[in-house]
């Protein structure tokens, strides 16, 4: 098979053969990544993955038509092939207005060091990779006698290379690493089974939480749903534990992400400007953080990725747009694009978060006389459209201020809308794991139904 | 069939069986039990429609081969997207890395075996048809919803197709190949009643060509029905909350036996004792009118295959008999753990992913009771028909599914249509709430993702109606 080599010129050349070929536009995205996992059980390897994959995808314009292709087969004649359908396909389509690429004006010029990519990964062992997961199983075994079994847990890491180019002549790469450690306990009391789990991930090594740390606050995870109690449907104040407080942060990007917007698919559809959540609430994404997981130098259509704030102090100020939906809203992107290899650019955000407050999360609990404190939520029952949410959670009753018992098998209920304008507390322990990241937020009241 | 797709990787990528041997033997050349080859070609289209206008058309192909050395319980792991002997013989080498003796498994040379029935032969897949007819049968959707009542607005439409052409070659001699069309339409409407906004969706497929959407389900029949989803939302009340009584209506909404039962009875956790069902064979872990079978046999479904992706012929399982529980549900490497029969039920999302126990088609056979009569016993509860996803913790067996169509039941009839709200139990216990079976047994109509350990692959389940005497409701309403 013939190499070529697969660099930001490479993809430039494409994007202009497509042009060459009859596309009125072009852009082009090359990724390749290299991945490694570790899988352990109870003290021995269970699985070992290695893998290489690269990948080719085309956009390609014609008159406001679009279409796209993709592939892995970079030879010059699968390329050339693909070329020739993504135009053929693109004749088909129909002319849409707001189709097309960026301004040339507003295309990346200068890619900020953000400090992504950790040599230290690539050098990693493969013994000393078995070893960090075998080490933060036993922690966690360790940790307690009631730990009696294990679903899994592991090490993996990645190291891989994003190139993009279109035919305004915008040509990028960089590179990027990335490193998780997870274990996954299960505790009995002779009753019933409870599993949990804790896990890091960063972009390096010596950014990762020991393997020590990981599988103690696995096994404390695990061990604190032993014992559930049952309650009554009612009415109480909900802490959602920092760690399932993201999920409630990812509800709200849907919310406020283009794509959903000019789909008039939000509860948050002509609020920009007003007052949507309690004065506690700020959101940021920020694309341009050193050496975080959300962190990259240009997005997907070749713009510049910057800090938005999204909401500040409760005031909505900004959606977050690619070049595509800023056009259907009459705005700017807000260099949100994102795209897999095929299909045409999506929203996504960079490290998206909420601003640390300043209560210890001790405190927000100490706060609450009764109330739920949500570890963990199952289901998708989150309706963005209206706001609506049900979903099932566990968690631990909180009594006179104190996390009394474990309590399984509720759901809790109420409106988005409603729980943004009741956000009471954010806790100070907002912690870089993973690019969508909340501190602890204590709800003012919500339904418990069991 | 079968032969078309062996043939399609020897002809293409020019291999033959000698070859095949030759790179089993350097995944073997460590040592190991077992090993495979699992060869994909993978060709996907999706046309989408939204504002009444073709946004974009796709298309991609993804091809590779993957290579799984087992050694007891331990399994090694490599792929390339190369379909090329050196390629894959780098990676069958990578793979061998898990065991570290010498030879215990002798490679078997393989050997095709041809089959000659085939569960999804159509006539004219989707991915041999031109994109401008896949663009008129979504522009027929778009219309039929359009046209369902003023109030719909933004209406988006879809048709993803794809053909997949798989060998799997193992040392135990084994060389089987396949090709599997899939396709479905799917359609997402918001209705806006002076700004009061409301979702419907619907969509359908399965393994079927072109005729099952020009004869079968129409987009618009498909439209109509997220339409009048949309509508019906625009007058619900906020759902009741609490432990109820709940009529749960035919096909999609047994998405519950996918969670309360299908993933606890994967062999895997089972295996590994991390299962709320581990040692539960020969028990009641349902009401004696539950019977729930897995079966990946029938013609043209979604979930369906005619041999999994370790090549083995799949089958029907019968996983809870008259409540009692049956059977788990077994790929190769779980099964020989287990010293229990394989089902063919080891699949996998592509060749970048080792395959795992899953389920196929999920569903509970039908009883006696009509639908009527089934909702006239109830005097006050929930009728849901329509369901969002659903998620389970195999361990507690705690699981959740979300309803999205819903309505009060109120002295035995159906009254105003609720907000959505999630419906919570527990796996081993929810069954045994099973108080009436309906004799209306459907399928979905071939839109479930099922996903596990970040694998996600297509799945159906069904249902009769059923009345369970007691689950959790999550509405507002107390």
């Amino acid at each position: 098979m013939m190499t070529v080599d697969i660099d930001k010129h490479f993809a430039l050349e494409v994007a202009q053969m497509a042009v060459m070929r009859g596309a009125d536009a072009s852009e082009v995205t090359v990724r390749q990544r290299t991945e490694f996992s570790v899988g352990v059980r109870l003290g021995e390897i269970e699985t070992l993955k290695e893998s290489t994959d690269r990948g080719l995808g085309l956009r390609v314009l014609i008159e406001g038509k679009q279409a796209s292709v993709s592939g892995s087969d970079l030879s010059l004649d699968a390329i050339s092939a693909l070329i020739d359908e993504a135009i053929e396909m693109a004749r088909v389509t129909s002319p849409d207005d707001s189709a097309g690429l960026p301004d040339a004006a507003d295309l990346a010029r200068e890619f900020p060091p953000l400090d992504l990519f950790d040599p230290e990964i690539e050098k990693l062992s493969t013994e000393a990779k078995i070893e960090l997961a075998l080490r933060a199983e036993q922690a966690a075994k360790d940790a307690n006698p009631l730990i009696v079994n294990f679903d899994g847990g592991g090490f993996s890491c990645g190291s891989g290379a994003e190139i993009f180019a279109n035919s305004l002549g915008f040509a990028g790469q960089y590179r990027g690493t990335s490193c998780s450690l997870a274990t996954v306990p299960v505790a009995s009391d002779g009753v019933r089974m409870q599993r949990d789990y804790w896990y890091d991930v960063r972009r390096k090594l010596a950014d990762l939480e020991s393997p020590e740390e990981i599988g103690a606050r696995a096994a404390h995870r695990t061990i604190r749903k032993l014992g559930a109690r049952a309650i009554h449907t009612q009415q109480v104040p909900i802490i959602f534990e920092s760690h399932v407080a993201r999920d409630l942060l990812g509800d709200i990007f849907v919310a406020v992400s283009g794509e959903s917007i000019f789909r008039k698919s939000s509860f948050l559809v002509g609020r920009l400007g007003e007052k949507i959540a309690s004065h506690h609430l700020t959101v940021i994404d920020d694309g341009l953080m050193e050496s975080k997981l959300g962190s990259r130098p240009f997005d997907s259509e070749g713009l510049p990725t910057r800090r938005t704030v999204v909401v500040r102090e409760g005031v909505f100020e900004s959606y977050l747009l690619n070049t595509y939906t800023g056009r259907k809203l009459g705005m700017k992107s807000t260099g949100n694009a994102s795209r897999g290899l095929t299909g045409p650019p999506s929203v996504e955000a960079g490290n998206l978060y909420i601003e640390s407050g300043v209560r210890a999360p001790e405190e927000i609990i100490k706060s609450v006389s009764r109330g739920f404190y949500v570890t963990e939520l199952i289901g998708f029952g989150v309706n963005i459209v209206t706001g609506d949410y049900s979903r099932s959670a566990s968690g631990l009753w909180i009594e006179g201020g104190e996390l009394a018992y474990p309590v399984q098998g509720v759901t809790i209920a109420g409106n988005l809308k409603e729980m943004l304008q009741s956000v009471e507390m954010v806790g100070n322990d907002l912690d870089f794991r993973g690019s969508l990241v909340s501190p602890t937020l204590l709800i003012g009241r919500m339904t418990v139904s069991a | 069939m079968k032969m078309e797709a062996i043939k399609f990787f020897f002809e293409r990528f020019g291999f033959n069986e000698r070859y095949l041997d030759r790179l089993l033997a350097a995944a073997l050349g460590r040592g190991g039990d077992f090993a495979d080859l699992y060869f994909e070609y993978r060709l996907s289209n999706v046309v989408s429609l939204e504002e009444g206008i073709v946004k974009s058309a796709s298309k991609s192909i993804s091809q590779g081969v993957g290579v799984r050395v087992v050694v007891g319980e331990k399994t090694g792991y490599a792929y390339t997207d190369e379909i090329e002997f050196n390629s894959i013989l780098h990676a069958a080498r990578t793979a061998s890395h898990i065991a570290r003796s010498i030879g215990s498994a002798q490679v078997v040379g393989v050997n095709a075996t041809p089959r000659t029935s085939n569960l999804y032969a159509v006539d004219v897949p989707l991915s041999d048809i031109e994109v401008a007819r896949k663009i008129e049968l979504i522009r027929q959707g778009d219309h039929a919803a359009r046209i369902y009542d003023a109030r719909i607005r933004e209406v988006q439409s879809s048709i993803a197709d794809e053909i997949k052409y798989v060998m799997i070659v193992s040392s135990e001699g084994r060389l089987v190949g396949d090709v599997q069309p899939l396709a479905r339409f799917s359609i997402n409407c918001i209705a806006d009643d002076d700004g009061n906004l409301q979702a419907g969706r619907s969509g359908g497929g399965g393994r079927v060509g072109l005729d099952f959407f020009e004869k079968d389900i129409t987009p618009d029949e498909f439209a109509r029905e997220a339409s009048r989803q949309a509508i019906i939302q625009l007058d619900a009340v906020d759902a009741p909350a609490g432990a109820m009584e709940v009529v749960l209506g035919p096909g999609w909404p047994g998405i519950l036996l996918h969670e309360a039962v299908g993933h606890g009875l994967e062999a895997d956790f089972n295996r590994k004792k991390t299962s709320a069902f581990s040692g539960l064979i020969g028990q009641m872990v349902a009401s004696e009118l539950c019977t729930v079978v897995d079966d990946g046999t029938i013609a043209n479904r979604r979930g369906s295959l005619n041999v999994d992706d370790e090549g083995e012929i799949t089958g029907r399982t019968v996983l809870i008999e008259n409540g009692i529980l049956r059977g788990y549900l077994n790929d190769h490497l779980n099964s020989g753990l287990m010293k229990t029969p394989r089902t063919g039920n080891g699949r996998r999302q592509s060749y970048k992913h080792m395959p795992l126990p899953r389920m196929t088609n999920t569903f509970m056979l039908a009883g006696n009771e009509s639908r009527e009569d089934i909702i006239r016993s109830v005097r006050r509860g929930l009728y849901a028909v329509q369901f969002g996803g659903g998620q389970v913790d195999i361990t507690s067996g705690e699981f959740a599914f979300s309803a999205s169509e819903a309505y009060l039941i109120e002295d035995g009839k159906i009254t105003a249509p609720v907000k959505g709200a999630t419906l919570r139990g527990s796996g081993p216990e929810s069954l045994k709430q099973v108080a009436a079976v309906g004799n209306d047994l459907e399928l979905d109509l071939g839109v479930g993702i099922c996903s596990k350990a970040g694998q996600n692959i297509p799945v159906g389940v069904g249902l009769p109606t059923i009345r369970i005497k007691e689950i959790t409701v999550g509405g507002t309403r107390h």
